[in-house]
Order: C-alpha cells, then sequence, then structure tokens
C-alpha cells in the first residue's frame, strides 16, 4: 500500500489527513497518484488542481515524475508558510 | 538542537544554554511572534500545523547547511504548532560564533530557509473568519539570495 497524507488546506478540502491506496502498475509516479486521486471526484479534482501544489516522496520534496513503490509515505500540501 | 512544539519557551532559558562556551564571542538570536495584522486583515489568532518526520528532517538539513557555510559552535531552534494567540511567540533560532558576522548571517540563513523549505502552515483567524496564509514571492527571493553567494 501507499500512505498518502494531506496538509493544510488540501487535508481540509478533502476532510482527510491520510488514505492508504493500493500500490498498482498504473501508478509509476507522483503525477500518476495525483490524476488517480483527481478522478475520485470534484472535491478531489478541486483539491489537487493547484499548479503550486507541492509532493513529497518518503518526507522529502519530490518532482512530479518521481516514482512510487508499494510502502512509500506520498504527502501533497500547499507552498508552506512557517516562520 | 530543534524542537518542534506547543509549549512557549523562556528567551532567557534559551540564552543560558547558548551562553556555555568561552570560545564564543556572539551569540544572535532571533525570536518570530503572531502580529496583530498580516495582508490587510486583523489577527487575532494563529494555528500552525506541521507534517512531523518531515518537518525535523528538513530543520535538521538546515542546520547542516548552516554549519557548511559559517563556523557555528551552538545552534538551537524551536517552531511551535498548535493555536497560538495574539503577541504569542512562534519561533526560537539562536546561533553562537565566534564573531558576529558568521552569527549574524546564519541566524539569518536559517530563519529565511525554514520559512520557505520547513513543513509548517499557518491559518489566521480573527472574530470574523479565518485563512490560510499564502506562501510569499519575498521570502522565497530572500531564501533564493543565499543561493547565490
Amino acid at each position: 500500500m501507499i500512505n498518502v497524507l494531506f496538509f493544510a488546506q488540501v487535508r481540509e478540502q478533502l476532510e482527510l489527513s491520510n488514505l492508504l491506496v493500493a500500490a498498482t502498475e498504473d501508478l509509476q509516479t507522483t503525477n500518476d497518484l495525483r490524476l488517480h486521486l483527481s478522478n475520485k471526484g470534484d472535491k478531489w479534482a478541486n483539491a489537487l488542481a493547484s499548479d503550486r501544489l507541492l509532493v513529497a516522496v518518503n518526507q522529502t520534496i519530490s518532482q512530479w515524475d518521481a516514482s512510487v513503490q508499494d510502502g512509500d509515505e506520498i504527502a501533497f500540501f500547499p507552498p508552506v508558510t512557517g516562520g | 538542537m530543534i524542537r518542534v512544539q506547543i509549549e512557549s519557551f523562556s528567551l532567557a532559558d534559551e540564552y543560558q544554554l547558548l551562553n556555555q562556551d568561552k570560545s564564543d564571542g556572539a551569540i544572535v538570536t532571533f525570536v518570530g511572534k503572531v502580529r496583530d495584522f498580516n495582508e490587510g486583515s486583523q489577527v487575532t489568532q494563529l494555528t500552525l500545523e506541521h507534517y512531523p518526520g518531515m518537518t525535523e528532517a528538513i530543520l535538521s538539513q538546515i542546520e547542516q547547511e548552516a554549519r557548511s557555510r559559517w563556523p557555528l559552535n551552538y545552534v538551537r531552534i524551536i517552531h511551535r504548532v498548535g493555536t497560538l494567540a495574539l503577541g504569542e511567540q512562534i519561533v526560537f533560532i539562536g546561533v553562537t560564533s565566534q564573531h558576529r558576522k558568521a552569527a549574524f548571517d546564519a541566524c539569518e540563513f536559517l530563519i529565511d530557509f525554514l520559512k520557505t523549505k520547513a513543513p509548517f502552515w499557518k491559518l489566521e483567524a480573527n472574530e470574523a473568519s479565518q485563512r490560510w496564509v499564502d506562501a510569499k514571492v519575498s521570502d522565497d527571493l530572500a531564501a533564493h539570495e543565499w543561493k547565490q553567494e
């Protein structure tokens, strides 16, 4: 399984902080996972639509062509605003 | 030393922990606070969310990056999470070095990078509404300027 996490506005829009997704051959990259989730409905498509959306693979900021594997922790979140 | 915590911190206690080595000639500290206005909106409280695990890893990387650029002795970073009232402390950065230039520069570098790299998110609220803070282009530029050196 892939452990998918959501933070801040994304978490709020989805009303969900994490989700387990079965690892399949269709999910090769972070972008594949984003598209897969976006297809779950309008709420999902809207929450993941921003061109500023960030993705982390196993707690490291990654690109949208980064590979996704069974057991990975993938997080989607907006640009950070701490400090 | 890196801490992500709900409770506040004492500047006096942190200063004592930085003030331990006779070879240090400079101690620079920074405290970030909850401000009453942001982007034209009144703010009465702030809620900070973070990504446990990744936050600590990123702050540790930022500390290592600072140590590779300047000869630092102690580095202490504290960032609070949860709901904070107006005027409360959010973040502490403290660094020590033999000389002031390294301590000043490293302290500024650490807060600039923390603001643009560490996975924290601010939700501002007042009596009427709440909104997620937008990332600022000026913060990205401040962090980017360090890369050119």
